[in-house]
């Protein structure tokens, strides 16, 4: 890694500038530094690589998985969808690094064991960022944008903000300023004996809930939105988070889940009271606690972007973007990493993106790379011609197995487009941009959730201008590479194919 | 359609100045209008929002599995096969025929300005409806307007 007397990147005139050094930038400075984009700088204002893996969960456990062994070895692209955390690499050395540092006391991997693969990954890799640089500003110029930093000004033309969604955002509700955000909590022993409100339902509130309950002597948690039980069943959080919510449905010891819209917080000599309303059933609710604790989330940490133009999405907490991560007001601004799950993709059948976890975005990123290397610089990517008899084994094998598809549902697909008298392999895509990209003769075949929740091959074919989507067959066990999904998919692109002759 | 009319082309600069909290935003709706703060607030933290660049396509002619919109700030325009066939402004809502009948869009709605919506995916809209019969209430009464219209056209 570079030493600090020798630092890169000096503040002057780039093409592309990238800030951040938490997983999303260091997915897309690996993946920038070999587009051919020939000056593309990077700036953190950390002292070392991890991002947000340097500090959260504060409870220390991550909630996504690494399988050391798998059916497939480690360092093949099929790997990838059995590790979670890992960062994606060209080259099989720098590929399925968190597994190497699991020392299996888990399921899922401990946050220094996150933090040590992604320092290993910035070193292996070569991913050279000028840390301590903290960006501090943003305003345009006749050839793109000037991003003001402690070190000096950087000029470029595209830049990338890979900033993490961790400034703690307090919900606006009256006093609850005076009660600490969740990255302030502290120790779980502090709250012993202790009666504490937890304003939040989601990831960080039942986090700390777990944490407390070896402790705390009564734990409400309260916000508006009821808990989706079906849909948390499944989530992430399943794996360690729900004692809280268990104790509360079957009456148990001391916790309890409330559905209420917090009006507003006192702060008073022994405690705090708080004032609500229920959301799911009809009334107010008053009660006193000695601690309240706000796990209201976070929002990205986007400075001055606002004023440059770039609009904001969720309550102003995280910039809105295009299917390409792209500012959907400020052309030029992208985002990578963590922010990306504001682009939420199709939402068919409500399924979103899991770009807000590092097995979504880490493809993100490779695709943001190529993308601007080509629409900004001129710098197509490869895009290898494709037999047509090789085609159906192809894509069901993608169904099958393609890290990508299988991570990003719904998002992101494999496209194969008609080029003059041969097919090509377009590379992994935003499904909502193939969709929308009228004037190409395309297929393209993605991982999706129908209607009940099963996970399906979808195919797309675009011929003639006109689009026709058909849903391929599930399976018990995803197996998509059966006879009968070979023959179906064959079946809807035997009219795509005949456009095109058989070659070599 | 007269809101349309009111709201006018909204740059991006527009859509930013509404400095209106996403609830704020939903409260101004005469969708919403028989609410109350709580169920508001259960509202705005049960649906996301988007935002969508001009130009983008919000909902897509043909593709399953799309949501009920209601657009809180902007404007879009319905095509089918290509063809312009209305605007839509703040307050107008879409999406809910391809769910109510189960089929996949008949149009496409295209962003003509920065736009924002609220959103209601198809599985969650009966539930959502059924638990708030005054929004159901009012969406009968635009649907009704909307049908009367189109039948003095075709007439």
């Amino acid at each position: 890694m570079e030493r600090l007397d020798e630092r890169p990147f000096p503040p002057g005139e780039y093409d592309v500038v990238l800030v951040g050094s938490g997983p999303g930038g260091l997915q897309t400075a690996y993946s920038l530094a070999r587009t051919g984009i020939p000056r593309c700088a990077v700036i953190s204002r950390d002292a070392a690589p991890g991002g947000m893996f340097r500090r959260f969960p504060v409870y220390q456990r991550l909630i996504s998985w690494t399988k050391p062994d798998a059916p497939f070895e480690r360092g093949t692209r099929e790997y990838e969808w059995y590790d979670h955390n890992s960062l994606v690499g060209d080259e099989p050395a720098h590929r399925a690094l968190v597994p190497e540092f699991m020392d299996r006391s888990y399921d899922v991997p401990g946050r220094s064991e996150m933090e040590a693969a992604l320092v290993e990954f910035a070193s292996r890799g070569g991913v050279r960022v000028r840390y301590g640089c903290e960006w501090l500003s943003t305003r345009r110029d006749e050839k793109g944008f000037v991003l003001g930093t402690s070190d000096g000004e950087y000029r470029c033309r595209v830049c990338v903000f890979a900033i993490g969604v961790t400034e703690p955002w307090v919900a606006p509700i009256p006093g609850l300023e005076a009660a600490p955000h969740y990255v302030a909590a502290g120790p779980p022993e502090r709250y012993r004996g202790k009666d504490v409100f937890i304003v939040g339902k989601r990831n960080s509130g039942f986090e700390l809930a777990q944490g407390l309950l070896p402790w705390a002597r009564r734990i409400v948690l309260g916000s508006p939105r009821p808990v989706d039980t079906a849909m948390l069943a499944f989530s992430p959080l399943s794996m360690r988070y729900l004692s809280p919510y268990t104790e509360h449905v079957r009456g148990g010891t001391g916790s309890y889940v409330v559905d209420a819209a917090i009006e507003r917080v006192e702060r008073h000599a022994d405690g705090y009271r708080i004032h609500a309303s229920g959301t799911t059933w009809e009334g107010p609710l008053e009660l006193e606690s000695h601690e309240v604790i706000a796990a209201t989330g976070f929002r990205a940490p986007v400075r001055d972007l606002p004023s440059l133009g770039v609009a904001m999405v969720n309550d102003d907490r995280m910039p809105a973007q295009t299917p390409y991560w792209e500012s959907v007001s400020v052309p030029g601004i992208y985002f990578a990493g963590n922010v990306t799950q504001a682009s939420p993709g199709l939402r068919k059948h409500g399924a979103t993106s899991s770009s807000g976890s590092v097995n979504g975005f880490r493809y993100n990123a490779r695709v943001l790379a190529q993308h601007v290397a080509e629409k900004h610089f001129g710098l197509a990517s490869e895009r290898p011609p494709l037999d047509r008899d090789e085609i159906v084994p192809y894509l069901v094998r993608e169904l099958a197995h393609a890290p990508e598809l299988w991570t990003q549902k719904g998002y992101l697909a494999r496209v194969v487009s008609v080029d003059g008298d041969g097919l090509r392999n377009q590379g992994i895509v935003p499904l909502a941009h193939f969709l929308d990209d009228e004037a190409s003769e395309a297929c393209a075949v993605a991982v999706e959730y129908d209607a009940d929740g099963t996970i399906i091959p979808v195919v797309y074919v675009r011929q003639g201008g006109h689009l026709v989507e058909h849903s391929l067959p599930g399976h018990p066990l995803h197996t998509f590479q059966t006879d009968e999904h070979r023959q179906e998919l064959a079946a809807r692109l035997a009219p795509f194919l005949s456009l095109t002759p058989a070659r070599r | 359609m007269t809101e349309t009319l009111l709201v006018g082309k909204l740059g991006f600069g527009a859509v930013e100045a509404s400095t209106a909290s996403y609830v704020e935003a939903l409260a101004r709706l005469s969708l919403f209008a028989d609410l109350s703060h709580p169920q508001l607030e259960a509202l705005a933290h049960s649906f996301d929002e988007e935002v969508f660049a001009e130009g983008q396509r919000v909902v897509r002619q043909d593709v399953t599995g799309g949501g009920f919109y209601v657009i809180l700030d902007g404007e879009a325009k319905v095509v089918i096969d290509g063809q312009e066939r209305a605007r839509l402004g703040r307050g107008d809502f879409f999406g809910e025929m391809s769910i109510l009948t189960d089929e996949p869009p008949t149009a496409d709605v295209i962003a003509t300005s920065v736009v924002r919506c609220l959103i209601i995916p198809d599985n969650e809209l009966k539930a959502f409806l059924l638990k708030q019969p005054s929004v159901m209430y009012r969406m009968l009464q635009i649907e009704a307007r909307r049908l009367r219209a189109a039948n003095v056209w075709n007439g």
